[in-house]
C-alpha cells in the first residue's frame, strides 16, 4: 500500500469494503463454501475467525521484531493452530450441538488463507494497533460475507432465516440451495452483484469528474 | 514481501536462534492448547456422557437406571468398565431392577459421513421402540430429516425386527416391519435402516442366547414398559 501516513480508520473500513476478504480479494474460500448453508452456522464460523484473525494479528504484530523473517511462516501457523485449538475445544465445551454441526471446519481455520495472508501483509509489519484494527475490519467483513451467503442460502433453500420460518407451509424450499452447488451458485451471484455496484461507483465519479472538468 | 529489511551480513540470525524461535514458540503453544484441554475436558465428557443417557431414556421408555453389558465369553455380562475393542450395549432398567430392554449403538456410512445412532430394543416381541441419531453430519434439510423430522423418527416407535426393517417409499408403510423413508433423503432413510439391521444381525443372536446369563437375573415380565 503506498501510503506514507497510515490511517487507522482507513485501515478498519478497507476490509470491509473495498478489501473485503471475500467479494475482492476472494479469499478463505473453503469455509465460505463449505459451512455457509444456514446463517446460524454462518455466525458461528464468522466468529470463530474473528477470534483467530484477531489474536493471531495483535501476537504477530506485537513479537515482530522477535521472529527471524527466515522461520516466520512456520512461527505464524504455530500462533494460529494454537488460537485454532483453542477455540476449538472451547466451543466443543460451551456450545456443543453448534460445534457438532461446524465438525472438521472449525481446525480448518489454520488453514484459511486469508488469516495467514492478513499476518504476512499487515500484522508482521505495522503496529500493533494498526494490526488490531486491520484485522479487526477483515474479520467483521469476513463474517458479513459468510452471513450474507448464509442467510441467501438459508432463505431459499429452507425458508427460514435463524431457524425461524419465513414463508409458511406452501413455501417448496429450493433443495439446491444448500447443497453444495447453491454454495457457488450463491457466491458467484453476490461477487457478481457487488462488482456491479463498484462499477457503478467508478462511473459515477468518472461523470463527476467530467462535469467537473466541463464546469472549469 | 522479500527485499523489505537489508540484507546486512550482520543482521542474518543464527541458525541456532532460528530453531530456538521455533521450538519456543512450540513450546508456548504446547503450554496453552494443554491447558485449554484440561480444562475443557470435564465439560466436554460430561456432555458425552448425558447426551448417551439421555438418548437411552428416549429409546428405552420406563427406564429409570443403566447398566453397561458386553458380550464375554459367549455370554452377556454386566461390567463396569469394558475392556478396549469391546462393544457395549445398555441394560436399561426400572426403578424396581426389572430389565425393560437393550440400548444398542450402531454405526455406519451415510449420506456424507458415518451416521452413529442408538436404538432400544426389547426382546419380547422383538421390537425397536425407539431410535435417536447421536452423531451424523447429513445434509442439512434433506438428510437432518433423520433427527428432525418427528414424523421419521416416529416409524421407529414400536417396530417389528422380523425378518428385517425395510425402508418403503413415503406412505406405503403396510407391515411392522416396514418403515416411510423421507422424501428426497432415501440413502439417509437407507442408511440407518441398515446400521440397524446390521446391529441386529449382530446382537440378537447374543441376547437370545443370553437367557440365564447375569443380564437377566429377574424373571420376564409380560407387561414391561409398553410406555
Amino acid at each position: 500500500m503506498p501510503k506514507t501516513k497510515p490511517d487507522a480508520y482507513q485501515e478498519f473500513i478497507k476490509g470491509l469494503w473495498r478489501e473485503n476478504p471475500v467479494f475482492v480479494q476472494v479469499l478463505g474460500m473453503c469455509p465460505m463454501l463449505a459451512v455457509t448453508n444456514s446463517a446460524e452456522n454462518a455466525i458461528v464460523m464468522g466468529g470463530a475467525t474473528f477470534f483467530v484473525l484477531v489474536g493471531s494479528s495483535c501476537l504477530v504484530s506485537a513479537l515482530q521484531r522477535w521472529i527471524p523473517r527466515q522461520v516466520r511462516i512456520a512461527t505464524y501457523i504455530i500462533i494460529i493452530a494454537t488460537f485454532v485449538t483453542v477455540i476449538d475445544l472451547s466451543l466443543e465445551s460451551l456450545l456443543p450441538r453448534l460445534h457438532k454441526e461446524l465438525g472438521p471446519f472449525i481446525p480448518l481455520i489454520v488453514v484459511n488463507c486469508m488469516i495467514l495472508g492478513r499476518q504476512e501483509a499487515f500484522a508482521s509489519r505495522h503496529s500493533v494497533r494498526l494490526a488490531l484494527v486491520d484485522a479487526l475490519g477483515m474479520a467483521i467483513g469476513f463474517f458479513f460475507a459468510l452471513f450474507a451467503l448464509g442467510s441467501v442460502r438459508e432463505i431459499l433453500g429452507v425458508g427460514s432465516l435463524l431457524g425461524v420460518n419465513l414463508f409458511g407451509p406452501n413455501f417448496e424450499p429450493w433443495v439446491i440451495m444448500i447443497l453444495p452447488p447453491g454454495g457457488f451458485l450463491t457466491l458467484g451471484l453476490l461477487l457478481l452483484f457487488f462488482n456491479w455496484l463498484k462499477e457503478r461507483k467508478e462511473q459515477l465519479l468518472r461523470r463527476l469528474d467530467a462535469m467537473e472538468a466541463q464546469g472549469q | 514481501m522479500d527485499g523489505t529489511q537489508p540484507i546486512a551480513k550482520a543482521g542474518e540470525p543464527s541458525p541456532l536462534r532460528l530453531i530456538a524461535t521455533l521450538a519456543f514458540a512450540g513450546f508456548l503453544s504446547g503450554l496453552i492448547i494443554v491447558t485449554a484441554f484440561e480444562s475443557t475436558l470435564p465439560s466436554i465428557t460430561a456432555h458425552r456422557e448425558l447426551m448417551l443417557e439421555q438418548a437411552v431414556f428416549k429409546v428405552l421408555p420406563g427406564t429409570t437406571s443403566l447398566r453397561r453389558m458386553v458380550h464375554r465369553d459367549g455370554r452377556l455380562t454386566i461390567v463396569e468398565r469394558e475392556r478396549k475393542g469391546e462393544e457395549v450395549i445398555l441394560g436399561g432398567y426400572t426403578a424396581d431392577g426389572r430389565l425393560v430392554g437393550y440400548a444398542i449403538p450402531g454405526a455406519g456410512p451415510g449420506f456424507q459421513d458415518t451416521i452413529r445412532l442408538l436404538y432400544g430394543y426389547l426382546p419380547e416381541g422383538r421390537k425397536v421402540v425407539g431410535m435417536e441419531i447421536l452423531d451424523s453430519r447429513e445434509t442439512p434439510g434433506l438428510g437432518d430429516k433423520i433427527y428432525k423430522d418427528a414424523a421419521f423418527v416416529a416409524n421407529f416407535a414400536s417396530l417389528s425386527v422380523d425378518p428385517e426393517i425395510v425402508a418403503v417409499k413415503k406412505g406405503n408403510k403396510s407391515a411392522p416391519n416396514q418403515i416411510d423413508a423421507i422424501t428426497g433423503a432415501t440413502i439417509s432413510s437407507k442408511a440407518v435402516v441398515k446400521i440397524i439391521n446390521t446391529a441386529n444381525a449382530l446382537w440378537l443372536p447374543r441376547l437370545e442366547a443370553a437367557p440365564g446369563s447375569q443380564a437377566e437375573t429377574t424373571p420376564m415380565s409380560t407387561k414391561a414398559a409398553k410406555d
